[in-house]
């Protein structure tokens, strides 16, 4: 089944209004329904070879193993757990190869890269991230981060020290807790949502969530939704609108129809003559 | 770094920079902060410092702390702010470095805990005291972007950096939070329905995407935006027009008078008066 029917996407990547290169990464395969943003750091200008390589590496590397032919044949609980050993696995070697290259490469010294990796099967979705690049969903009018971020910011959030609000006036905004090519092993942060029907999916990196107010980007996808290109052209231009500090990237996926696996002799049949 | 300028009817007495993770504030003479005065508790309240950020908190004095003229029992410290305690007053300062070069600024950076650590998520405690502990499981290390080629070298994952290295370069503080768009400058504007069944309504484009046209056949968007309104198409086989001519796919800037035509409907752009 190819999914770029059932899943309607689209991306933007841009340098915004301060940064004169861009060091964010988005790569797509949407008739598999994968996902994968990254937002480099570090180095002497290396941060966008660090997310050039994460999002290259984790994009062939699951397309390869992952057939949704073969995936079709086992049941939807081994298919979950399939997808979160794959992802896990390609995040584990895209960190080698970081490192790796940053070992090796004094220019490249240092450099690391947020991520986030979505991949969509049968009404699911897994989701994996490192660091503050964010997922959210918006469900009928209501919008959830999805994600929960990897950075000081948060882990003081969660411990109560400040307060949401306060938050937006802290001076750490830029420290994340965890990041792909620094250490010899990293920890993904991975979790299987259940899907439904006219979801909204919004991978974004910090240069987004940070510019734009979560309540300007919900009402931006509802009044959009029948436009996934034009909302995140729309996204970007808002961030950039309120100072484009930083690179900006919006991936956008809209469950346009369920796309559910048919299991069982006679859904095999049915699926055959649709 | 962030410091406190102590100084009492308006003489100033010394000058202290927030090095320290915990800075102390009392009568008492092992504070790092001795205000010798019965006004003052013998320990008063604390201020905690996170890399850039400060707190300040009230150690359950006798006669309180007040920051900007407002009895706190905690406060998140922001640039110019007042700390008074009785007489005394602090005054801090933040003033965000404007030695970070704008290439270097909001750079994101990676905190890591030196002995790796499962990375727990600190415990929900309420009370500030914990901080501390939470520093020290992040490690309090930052990885700084290496400064150049030429001189840069693999850094060390064993050696954590002693903690005044952890200064990431900082936004300014007004760029700091998300601006609002620059709505108030913008003039306000509306646009008025010319014909079909709602004909003479007006509509205030107050928000910034105000959507136009009928659901499923054709719908536009006026996007309102500090340099002005824009129109773009959003759905539908065929574009709106403007001023007789097709939008296409791509936001056109309206003036004033401009008249739009969607789903049938003609329509008038105007900036109010």
């Amino acid at each position: 089944m190819n999914l770029s029917q059932s899943l309607q996407s689209a991306s933007l990547t841009d340098p915004g209004r301060v940064r004169d290169h861009n060091e964010d990464c988005i790569e797509s395969r949407p008739e598999i329904g994968l996902y994968v943003l990254a937002d480099g750091m570090g180095g002497y200008n290396a941060g966008e070879v660090a997310s050039g390589m994460a999002t290259s590496l984790i994009s062939d590397g699951i397309q390869e193993a992952w057939r949704p032919r073969d995936v079709d044949r086992s049941g939807r609980e081994d298919a979950k757990a399939l997808s979160d050993r794959l992802i896990r696995e390609q995040i584990a070697r895209a960190n080698g190869a970081i490192l790796t290259t940053s070992q090796n490469n004094p220019e490249c010294a240092g450099m690391g890269t947020t991520l986030v990796v979505c991949l969509f099967y049968d009404n699911f979705v897994a989701v994996a991230h490192i660091g503050d690049s964010r997922l959210y969903r918006l469900r009928g009018e209501s919008m959830e981060q999805v994600t929960r971020d990897h950075s000081l910011l948060q882990e003081q959030l969660d411990s109560g020290l400040i307060t949401p609000e306060e938050a937006k006036l802290s001076q750490n905004k830029n420290l994340v807790t965890r990041a792909l090519g620094i250490d010899p092993t990293v920890e993904p942060e991975l979790h299987v949502h259940e899907t439904q029907p006219d979801d909204i999916y919004l991978l974004c990196s910090d240069g987004l969530s940070d510019m734009v107010e979560d309540e300007e980007i919900r009402l931006t996808l509802i009044t959009l939704k029948t436009n996934p290109s034009l909302t995140v052209q729309q996204l970007i231009q808002a961030a950039n609108d309120n100072g484009g500090r930083d690179n900006i990237s919006a991936m956008l996926i809209r469950v346009a129809e369920p796309y559910g696996v048919p299991r069982g002799w006679l859904a095999r049949i049915k699926a055959l003559f649709r | 770094m962030a410091k406190l300028i102590l100084s009492v009817d308006g003489q100033v007495l010394k000058e202290y920079t927030l090095s320290k993770e915990r800075t102390l504030i009392g009568r008492k003479p092992h504070n790092d902060i001795q205000i010798d005065n019965l006004a003052v508790s013998g320990e008063h309240a604390a201020i905690i410092t996170i890399l850039n950020d400060s707190f300040i908190e009230d150690l359950g004095s006798t006669n309180g702390t007040m920051v900007n003229g407002k009895p706190i029992k905690k406060h998140f410290l922001q640039n110019n702010d007042v700390v008074e305690i009785g007489k005394h007053k602090l005054k801090y300062f933040n003033d965000a470095p404007a030695a970070a070069s704008a290439a270097d600024f909001e750079k994101t950076m990676i905190i890591r805990n030196p002995a790796k650590a499962a990375p727990t998520p600190v415990a929900a405690d309420k009370s500030m005291g914990d901080t501390q502990t939470n520093l020290k499981a992040l490690g309090g290390e930052v990885v700084k972007p290496a400064p150049a080629p030429a001189t840069t070298q693999p850094q060390s994952p064993a050696a954590p950096q002693p903690q005044p290295q952890a200064q990431a370069p900082r936004a300014p503080e007004p760029a700091n939070a998300p601006a609002a768009p620059a709505a108030g400058a913008l003039r306000e504007a509306a646009i008025q329905v010319l014909s079909g069944a709602a004909a003479g309504r007006t509509l205030d484009l107050t928000k910034n995407l105000t959507t136009i046209g009928k659901p499923g056949l054709q719908v536009a968007v006026i996007t309102k935006r500090p340099n002005g309104y824009f129109i773009t198409h959003v759905e539908g086989a065929t574009y709106p027009t403007l001023n007789g001519t097709s939008l296409g796919g791509q936001a056109h800037s309206l003036g004033d008078h401009d008249l739009i035509e969607i789903a049938g409907v003609k329509m008038e752009f105007f900036y109010k008066p």
